[in-house]
């Protein structure tokens, strides 16, 4: 699948962002984040601004974006349509959690209704996300349980390391954030392992032979395409250079998305004096991995269309 | 609404397409293409349509496969290629904004280039890659199995079916109603053992493809000897025992 920009970029930031809101509602019910209003505001705008930054970059990606408000209409059938109410919804929700917050405290009713609200419908934005490719019965390497649970796992990871970021610029505790992006840095080294093992080994049902329906006959191939030129399929469909660096650019998610990070972590926890310097270092890192990672999401995955143009599998 | 019609139709108007007859002149690619440029999702967009890499949106296309069977012998199979229209089709589902839709009279997959907000996500649930983007519109287009020709009261019943089936030279192409088991369409279907393409993708296409009539093997083997039989005339037979001394 051809890697757009503009979708890594919404896949990504929102994600963080999402995950970032999440954790905050958590520590603040949890009465782990400091009273100082700054760093509400700033800690819940950053979550905000991501959002709306990967949110407006998807429009970008559309053929016609003022016509957008219209995706939010088919909730019923499309992860697509769930993903933009669930998407818009967060928004008032979290802001109402955030005034309760301020106005009534973390012991009100009201305010744990709202923080649970928020919590809800963040996650099921992130589920919907991975849904969206989850549900697309053709791309093998999508329709799998891996794809949902990835999406929001890393965005818990994300969010969670920007959550360390913000707490110790503030020069607040920032080691229980610390520890839990540790903790998934480790389970999401494990699960996109896993993801690779499960693309690599379990083969798509569809091939040359189903796609035209001639296995009784016998092997298939393409002996002449359509037409001389590349045409939208093949161009949005049949994108191949990944699969031939993808072991070099697995290694490099693997080293500079997980790994990396998960030491510098751990070398902040020694050298207090250095620590936010190294854990933005590790969010540098990070980041570049998990971009890594998105762009290899859509460039390794194959489409059964591919069939009809040569491909010797989907 | 893109949820799929609540009570299917009873009407399926679809194509069968027989690949025995098919000779892959792309004459059905070229016919669509032409009647599509004036009808209901005009124009289909061309890049560069004279220069050295021309691209542009089509809604029917012609592969062609080779198969090899166990013992090596390959055969030629021209596969013409267009909207299945499918019973469960992703393409109306995943759609964010209800453009896609399936119509409840007669199973017909159409896009609302209206409403369409260009996503794309239709070609990718799409197996069989019905479906084009157009670039320079900004949304998505897809094969409309002629609606605008097939009802045209002004056009002579016989012509009332789509270019592909109109302009086919073989009559490789049929057109009508497989929702009824009486049907013509129907009864070739069943009559040659038609199937469905990728019926592993759970679509349930309403187009279905015959297959290639196994290939007569009298006479198959027929070559040139590469020295000179027994057949040949007294005087050949006499020249070449002269000159093989």
């Amino acid at each position: 699948m051809h890697p757009a920009k503009s979708v890594i970029l919404f896949t990504t930031a929102s994600g963080a962002g999402a995950g970032l809101l999440v954790w905050l509602v958590v520590f603040g019910m949890a009465g782990r984040l400091p009273h100082d209003f700054l760093f509400q505001i700033l800690a819940l705008s950053l979550a905000f601004i991501l959002v709306s930054v990967g949110l407006l970059s998807s429009l970008l990606h559309l053929g016609h974006p003022a016509r957008a408000w219209r995706a939010l209409s088919q909730w019923r059938s499309s992860w697509l349509s769930r993903e933009g109410v669930a998407a818009l919804t967060i928004y008032p929700t979290a802001g109402a959690y955030g005034i309760a917050l301020y106005i009534l405290g973390v012991s009100s009713p009201i305010t744990w209704a709202l923080s649970f609200a928020t919590i809800v419908l963040t996650i099921a934005f992130l589920i919907s996300t991975g849904m969206i490719y989850a549900s697309l019965r053709p791309i093998r390497a999508w329709a799998n349980p891996y794809v949902p649970t990835g999406y929001l796992l890393f965005a818990l990871m994300t969010g969670a390391m920007l959550l360390t970021v913000v707490q110790s610029l503030f020069a607040e505790d920032h080691k229980p954030a610390m520890g839990i992006t540790i903790g998934l840095l480790a389970i999401g080294l494990v699960h996109k392992w896993g993801y690779w093992r499960f693309i690599d080994d379990v083969p798509s049902s569809s091939t040359p032979e189903t796609a035209t329906s001639l296995s009784f006959l016998g092997r298939v191939r393409l002996l002449e395409g359509p037409h001389s030129e590349a045409n939208y399929l093949m161009q949005e469909m049949g994108f191949r250079i990944a699969r031939k660096h993808s072991r070099v650019l697995r290694c490099i998610v693997l080293i500079v998305g997980f790994i990396l990070p998960s030491l510098i972590l751990g070398v902040s926890l020694i050298f207090p004096s250095a620590d936010v310097v190294l854990i933005l270092l590790a969010t540098f890192f990070c980041t570049v991995g998990i971009g890594v990672e998105r762009w290899l999401f859509f460039a390794e995955a194959k489409h059964t269309v591919a069939l009809y143009y040569g491909a010797p599998s989907a | 609404m893109t949820d799929l019609p609540q009570t299917p139709s009873a009407v399926k108007l679809g194509l069968v397409i027989d690949l025995d007859i098919c000779v892959g002149c792309h004459a059905c690619a070229v016919s669509c293409k032409e009647w599509n440029s004036g009808g209901y999702s005009a124009p289909l967009t061309d890049f560069d349509p004279y220069g050295t890499h021309p691209s542009g949106v089509w809604f029917n296309r012609v592969h062609s496969f080779e198969v090899v069977d166990p013992k090596g012998t390959a055969k030629t199979v021209h596969f013409p290629k267009s909207c299945l229209h499918c019973e469960d089709a992703p393409c109306v589902t995943v759609c964010p904004t209800g453009a896609s839709y399936k119509r409840e009279e007669d199973g017909i997959v159409l896009v609302n280039a209206d409403t369409c907000i260009g996503c794309k996500l239709c070609s990718w649930a799409c197996p069989y890659g019905a479906r084009e983007y157009d670039e320079d519109a900004g949304v998505m287009k897809k094969c409309t199995l002629c609606i605008d020709k097939i009802y045209n009261a002004a056009l002579e019943p016989t012509s009332r079916v789509p270019a592909c089936v109109s302009s086919c030279p073989t009559g490789a192409r049929s057109f009508g109603d497989l929702g009824n088991p009486e049907s013509g369409v129907s009864r070739l279907v069943a009559s040659r053992q038609g199937f469905d393409l990728m019926p592993e993708q759970k679509c349930r296409p309403v187009n279905k493809y015959l297959p290639p009539r196994p290939r007569q093997t009298v006479g198959a083997s027929v070559a040139l000897n590469k020295e000179i039989s027994d057949q040949a005339g007294f005087l050949a037979r006499w020249v070449d025992r002269i000159f093989s001394r």
